[in-house]
């Protein structure tokens, strides 16, 4: 049973977690140890996990905050 | 005055021979020089001239072009200076001077040898030894920074982050990076860094200025500071050949800020996405083959249990059964036909073997009147014998006159 991070929904998991259960699933399918059902099940999570990666690459946008005190505020630059 | 005098010498061979032993010392060919910057001039060729004074003399300098382009002080008469050269005669004039190659602001000799001290002292404890040095994480989730909040250097840096790797979040601690009160205020704020934030890697960074504008980079706290920090350390101070001993302490030194920002995230979008399309592919890749693969197998299931099947058994036999059917047919069938044959040509035979049918052809059945005997020799009669011939519509009753044996009969 490959690693997964069912516990967490698709929209939460973190690049590093998402790509992570993408390699796992790869790996374990080219293993050809999986019945035709379970391949196909672990294909399709494989392919949202895809999606997943893609879509925070594409909309990434650097985050910046500052620690002012012990408070981490948005950084506003000029 | 002695009687007999030497020779006298020309005022060029006197001031050759100064000039030579002035350029034999070796003190006087490599030396620097502290004093006052005085009668300072710029002519157009670039060169520049001055006196440098303190209370007891003067030394005329001049400063080739050249050099004058290499350093970035800014020359002002009365500026309190220290400067390297070697001292040289300039003959035509008489003139003794010192030809210089660097100038720097008096003090710095003496920072420069407390920062000599210091690095030794450090050193010797290990602080500066490449096996302290952590790696740097190949993708960080936080980065932080601790510089100036004005100035160029975080700019370029969040550009630079902002363009190679997005993903990541950066927590910027804002703190003066010169002055007196900077050396305290970084270690504070590498301590919060560490203990509130947890960032993967810290970029320690300034832009470029003079060696007391970088000083707080050389105080003892701040190095310390860095060697005992919980995330990697990259620092980026100054300009590529400023070299501070927090550099020396740090996990990992960068020419520049932006340069710091670069070592900081080795890996980059382009890089991300790159790997994710190669899995995106062996994702794609091995499905496929899997999927072949089990078509395959369920076809071969198939195939052979069609061919153990009862139903295939069934059809089998009803096949071998139409067929002997038919060969059986066949057989029969030409068996009645040879049959057939043969009965009709026994019986055009037996037509043709048919007594009337030889009767009516004229030939007779001869028989012993006596016996009624069939009589085909000459030897069964003799003269006399009563006969009975058998011709085609009735009988003939004849008597033997004469016996003939031709010569065709045996």
């Amino acid at each position: 049973m490959p690693k997964s991070s069912i516990q967490k929904p698709l929209e939460e998991l973190s690049y590093e977690e998402a790509y992570l259960e993408l390699e796992s699933i790869v790996t374990g399918l080219e293993s050809g140890q999986y019945s035709l059902d379970k391949a196909m099940a672990m294909f399709e999570r494989g392919q949202a996990l895809r999606q997943r990666c893609s879509g925070l690459l594409d909309q990434a946008e650097l985050k910046v905050k500052q620690l002012s005190g012990e408070q981490l505020n948005d950084f506003l630059e000029e | 005055m002695p009687l007999f005098t030497t020779v006298p010498w020309t005022v060029t061979d006197l001031t050759r021979h100064l000039r030579q032993l002035l350029e034999s010392d070796g003190i006087l060919q490599d030396i620097w020089v502290q004093g006052e910057i005085s009668n300072l001039s710029r002519p157009a060729s670039g060169h520049i001239y001055f006196s440098l004074k303190d209370t007891g003399a003067a030394l005329r300098c001049v400063m080739w072009r050249t050099e004058v382009a290499r350093q970035s002080l800014d020359l002002k008469d009365g500026m309190a200076v220290e400067i390297h050269g070697r001292i040289g005669i300039y003959e035509v004039s008489g003139q003794y001077q010192l030809y210089t190659d660097a100038i720097r602001p008096i003090g710095e000799g003496v920072l420069y040898q407390e920062f000599l001290r210091l690095k030794a002292l450090l050193e010797t404890e290990g602080l500066f030894d490449t096996i302290r040095k952590r790696p740097i994480p190949e993708r960080p989730q936080r980065i932080g920074i601790v510089t100036s909040p004005s100035g160029a250097a975080l700019q370029d840096m969040l550009n630079t982050l902002r363009r190679r790797y997005p993903l990541v979040e950066v927590v910027l601690v804002a703190s003066p990076v010169q002055g007196e009160e900077a050396p305290v205020i970084l270690v504070a704020s590498l301590q919060r860094l560490n203990q509130s934030v947890h960032p993967d890697v810290i970029i320690l960074a300034r832009g470029g200025g003079s060696i007391e504008d970088l000083w707080a980079f050389n105080d003892e706290r701040v190095v310390r500071a860095i060697a005992n920090s919980i995330a990697p350390i990259i620092t980026g101070i100054g300009h590529e050949t400023d070299f501070t001993l927090s550099d020396f302490a740090a996990d990992l030194r960068a020419p520049t800020p932006t340069a710091a920002a670069e070592l900081a995230t080795p890996v980059t979008l382009l890089d991300l996405s790159a790997s994710l399309n190669d899995l995106d592919q062996r994702l794609r890749n091995v499905f496929s083959t899997l999927f072949a693969r089990k078509r395959d197998d369920i076809e071969n299931i198939y195939n052979q249990l069609h061919f153990s099947s009862p139903l295939r058994r069934i059809q089998i036999n009803r096949q071998r059964l139409d067929d002997l059917l038919q060969r059986g047919n066949r057989a029969i069938v030409h068996h009645l036909v040879l049959s057939e044959e043969r009965l009709k040509g026994i019986q055009q035979r037996l037509l043709s073997l048919n007594p009337s049918a030889v009767l009516e052809r004229g030939f007779a059945v001869v028989t012993r009147l006596e016996d009624g005997r069939l009589v085909y020799h000459t030897a069964q009669v003799h003269e006399g014998d009563g006969l009975s011939i058998r011709v085609s519509d009735g009988k003939i009753d004849a008597t033997v006159t004469k016996k003939n044996k031709p010569i065709y009969a045996n």
